[in-house]
C-alpha cells in the first residue's frame, strides 16, 4: 500500500451516506454507535458486491470446470490477492482464509504448537491480548508441558518490557503473542521491537491484529512477523472470515490444522498427503461470498485510506478524552491519544458498565460494557469490566458529544 | 412509564443501593462461586442453617456486579429466608423474576439470575440437592467429584 507523507483527511459526514444503519432513527436521532472495535457496520459497497457475487457468480470454488465455477473461483482468489497485499505480504500463497482471527490464531497454537513446543520452552503473552491470541497459547503450552508467561502492564495499559529479562530466566523462548492494538484500551504495541528480540532468541513472532487491521496500515515485512491474523468484521466486511498470513518456510513445514476436503494432494487408505500453501488450510468450503465481500470491505477501506482513518481516530480520541474529563469521578484508561488507536476505556466511580450502557442505550448511545474478552486486563486494573467506546470511520464527533451527555445522565441517576 | 423508570424502578435502586445481606458469612454451612462470563462479574453466596440443619437461617453474598444483579441478589437473601433447602434448590426462576418485576433481555436475565444460580450450587455442594442446569458438564472445575 502506498504510503503519502502528508495524511489526508476523511468526511466521516460524507461516508455516514455509506451505512444504511445511520437511516434508521430513534426519537428523531440515528444510532450513536461507538461499538466498532466489537464489529464495525457494513457499508452498501460491501453488501452490493456479495449480492452481485451471489446472483451472478456463485458456485463452490476450485471444483467445477463450467462459466459460474470460474467466476466464483476467481472472486475467491481475486479476494485473497487484496488481502494478501492489504498486509503487504510477498505473496497470496501465505495468506490463508479462515473464519475469524481467532480461528487463524488457534490455526498457529495447534499445527504449529504442538509439534514445536515441550518441557524447557517458553510461550509469551502479555496482559493486554485478546483471550484469543492467550488462551490457545495458554491451553497448548500446558499439553505440550511447555511454560506460558505473560507480559505484564504499567498502570498506562502499556506492555512493560523490562520483564522480558525475568521471562527469559523460565527457559527457551519458543513463542512471542501479541496483540498490535489492544481491543480494550486501544494500546499500540510495540510489535516490531517483540519481534526482533523474539528473533534473537530464535523464537516465532504472532501478531494478532484484528484491532489493528481495520485503522492502520500494517506491513508484515516491516514488522518482520511470522505470524498475523486479522478478521473481516472488523474492517467493514461480513463475519464468518478472517485471514492468516504466515511465512511460507513455516507454513510449508507445518501439519495442517483442518482436516478433509479440498485440502489434500492424494489419499489412500494407508496414508494421504496434503495440498499446497494455501489450500493445505483451507478444508472444506470456506465461506466464499464472505471471502469475496471481505475483499470489497478491503477495497473501500483502503479508498478511504488507512492513513486518513487513523487521523480520523486520533482527533476523536483526543476529543474524547478532553470531554470525558468532565465528568465527575470517571476514571479512563490507557496511554496518551498519540500511543493508541481508536478506543476510550473508562469507569464511572461506583457505577457499574452494566448499567452505564443499558442508560446510554435509552438515549441511543450503544457503547460495550464488559471484559472485552481480556480478563488477565480487568484484573491487572482492579476492575471487573470497563465501559468501552470506540470510533471507526464513519464516527462524528457529535456522536461523542452524545456520549458524554449521556454519561451526565447515568451520574445524576445511579451516582 | 419510561424505558429508563421501567428498567430503574425504586424497589431496585432501593435494593441496589442499601442491598440487603451484603457481607461474609464467617463459618457459613454452605457457600460457593459464582461467574458471569458476559461482563465478568462474580458473586460469592454463604448460607447459615437454623438446628434443624434444613432451614435457611441466614444468606449473604459478597461481590461485584450491576445494579440489576446486585438488586436481584439482595431480593433473593430476604425471600429464601426460613425456607428449606430442598424447597429453595426448587425454587422457580420466575419466583424471583416477579419479585423484581421489571422486563428483562437475555443478557440482562443472566445478571438477575447469577444470585439465584449461585445459590443453589451452595446448596448442591453442602446438601446434594439437584444441581442447577447451567452448572452441568462443570463438575471437574467447581471440584464437585
Amino acid at each position: 500500500m502506498a504510503v503519502t507523507t502528508e495524511a489526508p483527511k476523511l468526511d466521516a459526514h460524507k461516508l455516514r451516506a455509506d451505512f444504511a444503519v445511520f437511516d434508521e432513527l430513534v426519537n428523531g436521532k440515528p444510532v450513536a454507535f461507538l461499538d466498532s472495535a466489537a464489529s464495525a457496520q457494513k457499508p452498501r459497497q460491501v453488501l452490493d458486491r456479495m449480492r452481485t457475487f451471489y446472483e451472478h457468480e456463485y458456485s463452490n470454488v476450485h471444483r467445477g470446470v463450467y462459466k459460474l465455477a470460474e467466476r466464483a473461483t476467481a472472486g475467491y482468489e481475486e479476494a485473497r490477492q487484496k488481502a494478501a497485499t492489504f498486509i503487504n505480504a510477498p505473496s497470496p500463497r501465505e495468506l490463508i482464509f479462515t473464519r475469524s482471527a481467532t480461528e487463524g490464531l488457534n490455526l498457529v497454537a495447534y499445527a504449529w504448537g504442538l509439534d514445536n513446543l515441550g518441557p524447557g520452552d517458553v510461550v509469551v503473552a502479555s496482559e493486554l491480548d485478546h483471550h484469543s491470541n492467550f488462551v490457545p497459547w495458554q491451553f497448548i503450552a500446558k499439553r505440550t508441558g511447555a511454560e506460558f508467561r505473560v507480559i505484564p502492564t504499567d498502570a498506562q495499559g502499556e506492555l512493560h518490557l523490562d520483564e522480558l529479562d525475568a521471562i527469559e530466566r523460565a527457559g527457551n523462548i519458543k513463542v512471542v503473542a501479541n496483540n498490535l492494538v489492544s481491543n480494550s484500551l486501544g494500546t499500540i504495541n510495540p510489535a516490531e521491537r517483540l519481534a526482533a528480540w523474539a528473533h534473537e532468541r530464535g523464537a516465532i513472532m504472532v501478531v494478532d491484529a484484528a484491532q489493528a487491521a481495520p485503522h492502520r496500515a500494517i506491513d508484515v515485512q516491516a514488522l518482520d512477523c511470522d505470524f498475523l491474523a486479522f478478521s473481516s468484521h472488523k474492517l467493514c466486511g461480513p463475519s464468518g472470515i478472517g485471514a492468516l498470513w504466515g511465512r511460507s518456510e513455516l507454513l510449508e513445514r507445518m501439519s495442517p490444522f483442518n482436516l478433509g476436503g479440498h485440502m489434500i494432494r492424494q489419499v489412500k487408505v494407508e496414508e494421504t498427503t496434503w495440498g499446497q500453501l494455501p489450500y493445505k488450510f483451507e478444508a472444506g468450503t470456506m465461506p466464499i461470498a464472505e471471502a469475496v465481500g471481505f475483499g470489497a470491505a478491503i477495497d473501500y477501506v483502503g479508498g478511504v485510506g488507512l492513513d486518513a482513518i487513523e487521523r480520523h481516530e486520533h482527533e476523536l480520541v483526543a476529543y474524547a478524552l478532553e470531554r470525558l474529563a468532565e465528568i465527575p469521578g470517571l476514571v479512563a484508561y490507557g496511554p496518551p491519544p498519540e500511543r493508541r488507536a481508536g478506543i476510550v476505556s473508562f469507569n464511572l466511580d461506583g457505577i457499574h458498565p452494566h448499567d452505564v450502557s443499558q442508560i446510554l442505550d435509552m438515549e441511543n448511545v450503544a457503547i460495550r460494557g464488559g471484559h472485552h474478552c481480556t480478563q488477565p486486563l480487568m484484573r491487572r486494573l482492579g476492575v471487573a469490566a470497563t465501559n468501552r467506546a470506540s470510533f471507526y470511520l464513519y464516527t462524528i464527533r457529535e456522536e461523542i458529544d452524545r456520549l458524554v451527555d449521556g454519561l451526565h445522565k447515568v451520574h445524576k441517576v445511579l451516582g | 412509564m419510561s424505558e429508563f423508570d421501567q428498567l430503574y424502578r425504586e424497589v431496585i435502586l432501593d435494593h441496589y443501593k442499601n442491598p440487603r445481606g451484603h457481607g461474609l458469612l464467617e463459618g457459613a454451612d454452605a457457600e460457593a462461586d459464582g461467574q458471569n462470563p458476559l461482563c465478568g462479574d462474580e458473586v460469592s453466596i454463604y448460607v447459615a442453617f437454623g438446628d434443624d440443619g434444613e432451614t435457611i437461617d441466614e444468606v449473604k453474598f459478597s461481590g461485584r456486579g450491576c445494579a440489576i444483579s446486585q438488586a436481584a441478589t439482595s431480593m433473593l437473601t430476604e425471600l429464601v429466608q426460613g425456607r428449606s433447602a430442598a424447597e429453595v434448590a426448587a425454587l422457580p426462576r420466575d419466583e424471583l423474576l416477579e419479585e423484581i418485576g421489571i422486563p428483562l433481555t437475555p443478557v440482562r436475565l443472566k445478571c438477575a439470575l447469577l444470585g439465584l444460580s449461585t445459590l443453589k450450587l451452595a446448596l448442591h455442594k453442602a446438601k446434594g440437592t439437584p444441581l442447577p442446569e447451567e452448572w452441568a458438564g462443570m463438575a471437574d472445575e467447581l471440584d464437585l467429584k
